[in-house]
């Protein structure tokens, strides 16, 4: 078997689920099927766990919820191996900054404050997420963006109108503006993102359209370029994360917003993507 | 409820002291809401005089009526003293033909004056009666029901949440839950309702993270509940959400629906929402009125203070949220049983002694308000998709509920922020409910923090926070003459500044003329009904 070294370590590049003995690949799943529980329900939980490649599997918990479904619980080993050299990352493409680096970078490229304008678009009321970027209180123990000294940030709050948001964008010239997108019922965080985006490359000229990054729990990796932004945030993004992606950002195009081509470059590249 | 001897050893000095504090930061309030009215308000009386129904594009005809009225003379002196002076002189046969005419612009409104003024407000009054009437008979019901089947065995009540957007969906989901456990079903409210300016009409299957609150999707629910009720021997509670732009409308549809209990927080929509803190007051109050007459208990939120800001150092923010929500419910008729005043179990759990925290605060608060049922909402900011980490914190959370007799547990859900629940998901938490009850239901009484000890100590700073924030708050003096208006306004509670003039719904806010007539008010304020 061939191996990858991975810091003083080797690891194999094939691996299976660990119970407690290398090599077991055991895994524990639980699902609901819409029968009463009896034999036949216990079969056909068995039945499900072979299809999922659990062989052998042992039903541990079945227990009827009222009585037109069960509830099972399955320990078993699966058949399927992981191959580690299969396995593609999308690693952080900028470098992690200081509060302090943050400010810093901003004050030596730009030579002003970098202006965030945020807001919850759309029906979607749920404000955490953006409160946890943006209000100074932050999260995960790091502040939010309203403690930048060199950023300014304007919050628009929740089930903010998307032409709301482009009117207020252009108000405050904003260089960036961060969407938070929580409820996905019926796709919403998609249809929401894509109209947002669409407004605002209507609305400015190409080229000049401010970062468009939007956070939220259920935006699929990779997505960005299909949905018309520059960054998704996912679930556990600290603002620290959000402010350093910002200053890699906007000092990318900031050196290159002085000449026409630097601007083009990036339009085109944003069409490209998509 | 707990009329037991006090467990923590709290200043009855500072209790009192909170208290008229609350009533000196919430009078200057209550004056404005009764001297302003709004579009909501209006409509409210319109519905209580039996309007219902919208025109083809769903705009409900309530909304016709009082946007017409309001074009003509102005909504100053009420919608109900031009309306039914419209009516007595024949404009119309009834209400509805008067809104469809006026829609068309077919009918001019007055200012009626003398006998003709004397007449169209009788006429007004004798119109909102049978509204008023079937809400006390909606009460009346409620009573016999509950004596027929019984009220939930245990306390904490469990209460549960569906929220499938169809109506149809959530009917045989909420009847499960109720076969299963809960003691009370909330319908989530689609998410994007509360910003509405108008309530939707029938029976409705789609919805945003939630249903949508209708008069009809409330009288769906409230049959299947009671049809389960009696399957059950349990008289099964539907709760619902008296806040956004129409507070005062959905109060009064849950009213005329027989719903139990009602979301209605004092400063909420203002805080979370961005709802004009005039409009938002002057809504509540109307709104809390109904809900006294209709023997509804309001549940307030508390909880989103918690979610939003650190459930530590904001702990106080939540007493003194409770105080307001206490003083203007009060003022309003509400009495102690029909206070579901709101807490949550949000701390960190990674703080050493976050549940000793816990157990202070909820305590603080069972002891601050010993006779109003208290609901407690679970864990929602710290559950980070490790869902069997989760469910413990779910266990302890039930555990507080347990040990300091909470009136009303929301059941939390491992799966919390990850998905909405599995049909498993739901079952688990009741389990967890129903062992964490029955294995230590009696703890209340054999716990007692000791003198000065963790708990005694960390309630009695709570206390004393909460009842500077206070002193805070009546001390913002500003050109609005009222000082809880100037600290929303300066951002005291969160980072949140809401203006007194600025904020959705103003322009829905009008100022009472001195002739002001309000029947519902009239009914509500003069106590008996008929």
């Amino acid at each position: 078997m061939s191996t990858r070294d991975t810091a003083a370590e080797k690891w194999p590049d094939v691996i299976r689920p660990y119970g407690d003995t290398t090599g077991d690949g055991m895994v524990q799943v639980s699902f609901t099927l819409p029968i009463p529980h009896d034999k036949r329900a216990e079969g056909a939980a068995l039945q499900l766990a072979a299809k999922m490649g659990l062989a052998p599997a042992m039903l541990v918990h079945a227990k009827a919820m009222g009585p037109h479904f069960t509830f099972f619980v399955v320990y078993g080993s699966v058949t399927h191996l992981v191959d580690l050299r299969e396995v593609v990352v999308i690693e952080r493409e900028f470098p992690l900054l200081s509060a302090k680096e943050v400010n810093a970078e901003i004050k030596k490229r730009l030579h002003r404050k970098l202006v965030v304008v945020g807001a919850c678009i759309g029906t979607d009321a749920h404000t955490v997420g953006i409160d946890a970027i943006l209000n100074i209180k932050g999260f995960a123990g790091e502040k939010g963006l309203e403690y930048y000294r060199e950023i300014k940030v304007v919050n628009c709050g929740a089930q903010v109108l998307v032409p709301e948001l482009v009117a207020r964008a252009r108000a405050e010239e904003a260089d960036a503006v961060l969407v938070s997108q929580v409820v996905t019922q019926k796709d919403a965080h998609i249809h929401n993102t894509m109209t947002m985006s669409a407004a605002f490359r209507e609305a400015y000229p190409a080229g000049r359209v401010p970062l468009l990054v939007v956070g939220g729990p259920r935006f699929e990796q990779g997505s960005a370029g299909r949905l018309g932004i520059d960054r998704i945030f996912g679930k556990g993004t600290t603002p620290g994360e959000v402010a350093s992606y910002l200053v890699h950002a906007m000092t990318q195009a900031g050196t290159q917003a002085g000449t026409q081509t630097g601007a083009q470059t990036r339009a085109t590249t944003k069409e490209h993507r998509r | 409820m707990s009329a037991a001897k006090p467990k923590l050893e709290l200043d009855p000095v500072l209790i009192r002291k909170a208290r008229a504090l609350a009533r000196k930061a919430g009078a200057p309030v209550v004056k404005i809401a009764r001297t302003h009215t709004t579009v909501s308000v209006e409509r409210a009386v319109l519905r209580l005089a039996g309007l219902s129904g919208a025109d083809h594009d769903r705009l409900p005809w309530v909304n016709h009526l009082v946007d017409a009225v309001r074009d003509e003379v102005g909504l100053e002196h009420g919608v109900a003293t031009p309306v039914f002076d419209a009516i007595r002189r024949g404009a119309a046969p009834d209400l509805l033909t008067l809104a469809q005419k006026s829609a068309a612009g077919s009918i001019s409104f007055r200012l009626p004056e003398g006998r003709d003024l004397v007449a169209a407000k009788s006429l007004a009054l004798r119109s909102v009666r049978p509204g008023m009437a079937r809400i006390d008979r909606n009460r009346a019901t409620r009573d016999r029901m509950i004596k027929r089947h019984g009220d939930p065995r245990q306390r904490p009540w469990i209460y549960l949440i569906v929220a499938t957007g169809d109506i149809y969906e959530d009917i045989p989901q909420a009847q499960t839950a109720a076969r299963e456990g809960a003691d009370v079903i909330a319908v989530i409210r689609s998410t994007g309702q509360s910003l509405l300016d108008y309530v939707p009409e029938g029976a409705t299957r789609e919805g945003y993270a939630g249903t949508y609150a209708t008069q009809e999707n409330f009288r769906l629910m409230r049959a299947a509940l009671d049809e389960v009720s009696k399957e059950l021997g349990r008289y099964i509670r539907l709760v619902n959400y008296a806040s956004g732009l129409c507070m005062p409308e959905i109060a009064t549809l849950a009213g005329l629906e027989r719903l139990d209990m009602m979301l209605n927080d004092s400063m909420y929509g203002i805080l979370f929402r961005d709802i004009n803190p005039i409009r938002t007051f002057v809504d509540q109050r109307f709104s809390r009125q109904i809900h006294a007459r209709a023997g509804i208990i309001i549940n307030t939120g508390e909880d989103n203070y918690l979610t939003t800001a650190d459930a530590v150092e904001a702990a106080h923010t939540v007493t003194v949220s409770q105080l307001m929500n206490e003083y203007f419910a009060k003022e309003a008729g509400l009495q102690d049983w029909q206070l579901g005043l709101g807490h949550a179990f949000e701390i960190n759990p990674d703080l050493p002694d976050s549940f000793r925290m816990e157990l202070a605060h909820a305590m603080l608060a069972r002891q601050l308000f010993p006779n109003a049922p208290l609901k407690w909402m679970p864990p929602t900011k710290h559950m980070t998709g490790d869902v069997f980490r989760g469910y413990l914190l779910d266990g302890f959370f039930n555990l507080v509920g347990a040990m300091t007799g909470q009136g009303i547990l929301l059941v939390g859900m491992m799966t919390e922020a990850v998905v909405t629940p599995f049909l498993s998901d739901r079952d688990l938490a009741l389990q967890n409910v129903r062992y964490v009850l029955n294995a230590a239901g009696g703890l209340a009484e054999d716990f007692h923090p000791p003198r000065d000890g963790f708990i005694q100590t960390r309630a009695r700073r709570v206390l004393s926070e909460a009842v500077e924030l206070l002193e805070r708050i009546v001390n913002d003096t500003g050109q609005s003459g009222a000082p809880l208006l100037e600290a929303i306004g300066d951002g005291t509670f969160g980072l949140m500044k809401r203006p007194a003039g600025a904020g959705k719904g103003l322009d829905g806010v009008v100022r009472r003329a001195p002739g002001y007539d309000n029947p519902a008010t009239t009914l509500l304020e003069g106590g008996a009904g008929t």
